[in-house]
């Protein structure tokens, strides 16, 4: 998955497959090449009025949509555990 | 306290402009992230893992009541409610927009405070004992050298490009409440032939290299003060180093040259220094230090402090953890507790932070301090108002008679918001507090500092913690290392090491052994648990950490 946070927010974002960006994890585009991997990557560089600090986050698919494979980008799909802040907040 | 001068308000204010002008660049475009990040930086505005977080800097940890009303506003205006208390003396802001912190700056101003040098690599938020001013046990108040170092550092030309960030913190008392040997310049005011000066201790940190800081010259008069610390930090700016992130800081600048080379390269560079300062520094310390006077204590105080004492055991125990001496007679330092079981070490929420000023306001002189032990302090409280305290505490969830004990733990936010977390800290902090809760056992446990850090970076001050617990990331799990034996006070001591680690479901669990096992093995109740441990030594304590290396040792 390519991830971002939003410029004005600083909410965690995920590149979705019609190129926008998405807030919800499970809606992001699991990407399954290098290549295309490394491609959107310099993509969503140069969209730096929209997001800060993108970087490619290993995934693999689940059932509701990607899920990831490091604990951290899990904390980051749902937001701190000891308050009910972030995205939870919405869920 | 000290108020700002004219030049201190038109200086914030013209940096918070500043900060409006160049957000507003960001969001039309004409400045990259790459550009607009040291600007961000410098104003303490990071980018954390769910949202941005802004830093700002309590000076030497001393808070007027009007400011904590304020930081409540803030905290409901522009954020969720609440702010978190740091290791450093800071406040963070975890959920502000970008688009608002210049107005979150501008509020900021309003009530002389700000967020510059919260972050980068310069010189950071000046520390101090958190008791200053009041301290029974105190030489002299540490903040009026705070503050001449802190007017000394903002925006010090030289100085705003060191290798990496630079920490001091000042103690008056030997007791040194500011663990001054875990800082790149620790000073410890001493007397020393009727003339007030400090100890300067250099070197210092926690992080992937812990040190302890070594004593770089044993008296420096307070006149020789800042060419003395101008020279330090200059000769650190040249030979620290620049191409290694991980050996930037001056700890290993000393450790590389020795400490012998480092004293003469200073003692050679401060006479230069000496001769641009001309007295106008002294001036200064001598204005400063009128307005740190104490205030006009209250004859008074002690009241009917003793019979409520002794009828109300409940109010005996708080007084008895939560209190420690002051100056003045009939008057005690209260800590309040950020640490109550369950809840998240450090935070406030705006309601509790109104309460802590009104309380201030009404009973302490006005003033509160944030300790690196993310406790709030009323410094100056006359014994007879414990009580109506006591009870507005209680009402507020700010009542907990647990400083120094085993639930009143340090924590770093750790993964549940820090970007360079390798684990979460919080909730261990909450569970383990939780658990000694039920267990009724923390009275009989005694003084116990645990820390915990959710990444190598040590914001959490596990290094010295009598257990100290380091959140790691193995293979992609939460693993948590316990570090046994450190210190944070004027013998300050590293931790040491006790085996593997543990996962995030088995470290509370073997925290609970470390104590039993620590209950089982002391010399009576009057033995802490680090004198046991000293006692001792590890050996007792990895038996009942890990139980199954002693089967496998018995097997074989």
């Amino acid at each position: 998955m390519l991830t971002a946070n939003d410029l004005l927010l600083g909410d965690a974002v995920w590149l979705a497959p019609d190129g926008s960006w998405t807030r919800q994890m499970s809606d992001a585009l699991l990407i399954e090449d290098p290549g295309s991997a490394d491609l959107h990557l310099l993509d969503a560089e140069a969209r730096g009025h929209e997001v800060v600090g993108p970087y490619l986050a290993d995934a693999h698919p689940g059932a509701q949509g990607p899920e990831p494979s490091h604990f951290r980008e899990a904390f980051r799909g749902r937001g701190p555990s000891n308050r009910p802040h972030g995205k939870q907040e919405i869920a | 306290m000290y108020r700002y001068s004219q030049f201190d308000r038109a200086f914030v204010r013209s940096r918070a402009a500043q900060f409006r002008a160049q957000v507003a660049r960001r969001l039309d475009g004409s400045l990259t992230e790459d550009e607009f990040k040291p600007l961000r930086l410098m104003n303490g505005l990071y980018l954390q893992l769910h949202a941005y977080m802004l830093r700002v800097a309590i000076p030497y940890g001393t808070l007027s009541a009007d400011q904590m009303r304020q930081l409540a506003m803030i905290a409901e205006r522009w954020d969720k409610g609440y702010g978190h208390f740091t290791t450093r003396q800071n406040i963070q802001f975890n959920w502000p927009k970008l688009a608002d912190v210049p107005d979150i700056l501008d509020a900021l101003a309003d009530v002389e405070m700000h967020a510059i040098q919260t972050s980068g690599n310069t010189i950071r938020n000046v520390t101090a004992d958190p008791f200053a001013g009041a301290a029974a046990d105190e030489v002299a108040d540490p903040r009026p050298v705070a503050e001449l170092i802190r007017q000394w550092s903002t925006d010090h030309p030289e100085f705003q490009f060191l290798p990496r960030k630079f920490k001091l913190a000042v103690t008056g008392s030997p007791e040194d409440r500011a663990v001054t040997a875990a800082h790149d310049i620790g000073l410890r005011l001493v007397q020393q032939g009727g003339d007030l000066g400090a100890r300067v201790l250099v070197g210092g940190g926690l992080g992937r290299t812990p040190m302890i800081g070594k004593v770089l010259r044993d008296f420096v008069p307070l006149a020789d003060l800042l060419p003395y610390l101008e020279a330090i930090v200059a000769i650190y700016n040249l030979l620290g180093r620049r191409d290694n992130k991980y050996k930037a800081r001056i700890k290993i600048t000393v450790h590389e040259h020795g400490l012998e080379e480092i004293r003469d390269l200073v003692e050679a560079e401060f006479p230069a220094r000496k001769a641009l300062f001309n007295g106008i520094d002294q001036q200064m310390l001598a204005a400063i230090t009128a307005q740190f006077a104490p205030p006009a204590f209250d004859p008074e105080a002690e009241g009917n402090f003793r019979a409520w004492y002794h009828a109300d055991p409940a109010f005996r125990a708080f007084v008895d953890t939560n209190t420690a001496p002051h100056r003045a007679p009939g008057y005690t330092i209260l800590t309040v507790s950020l640490k109550a079981p369950g809840e998240t070490p450090g935070d406030a929420t705006a309601d509790q932070m109104r309460v802590l000023a009104d309380l201030a306001e009404r009973y302490g002189h006005g003033e509160l301090r944030i300790s690196h032990e993310q406790n709030v302090i009323l410094p100056h409280v006359p014994r007879r108002h414990l009580r109506a305290i006591h009870a507005a505490l209680s009402d507020a969830g700010l009542a907990s008679a647990n400083v120094g004990l085993v639930s009143d733990i340090i924590a770093c936010p750790g993964m549940d918001y820090c970007s360079l977390a390798t684990a979460r800290s919080i909730p261990v902090a909450q569970q383990i507090a939780t658990r000694f809760e039920e267990l009724k056992l923390e009275h009989d446990i005694g003084p116990l500092k645990i820390k915990i850090s959710g990444c190598i970076n040590a914001c959490g001050h596990h290094h010295v913690g009598h257990i100290g617990i380091l959140g790691l990331d193995r293979a992609g799990v939460e693993n948590y290392q316990i570090t046994l034996g450190g210190d944070g006070g004027p013998d300050a001591v590293i931790g040491e090491r006790a085996g593997p680690g543990f996962a995030y479901d088995e470290i509370v669990d073997a925290v609970e052994r470390l104590v039993h096992a620590y209950l089982a093995h002391r010399d009576g109740p009057s033995e802490a648990f680090l004198d046991t441990y000293r006692r001792l030594g590890a050996a007792p304590f990895k038996a009942a950490l890990h139980p199954e290396d002693k089967g496998r040792a018995n097997a074989a």
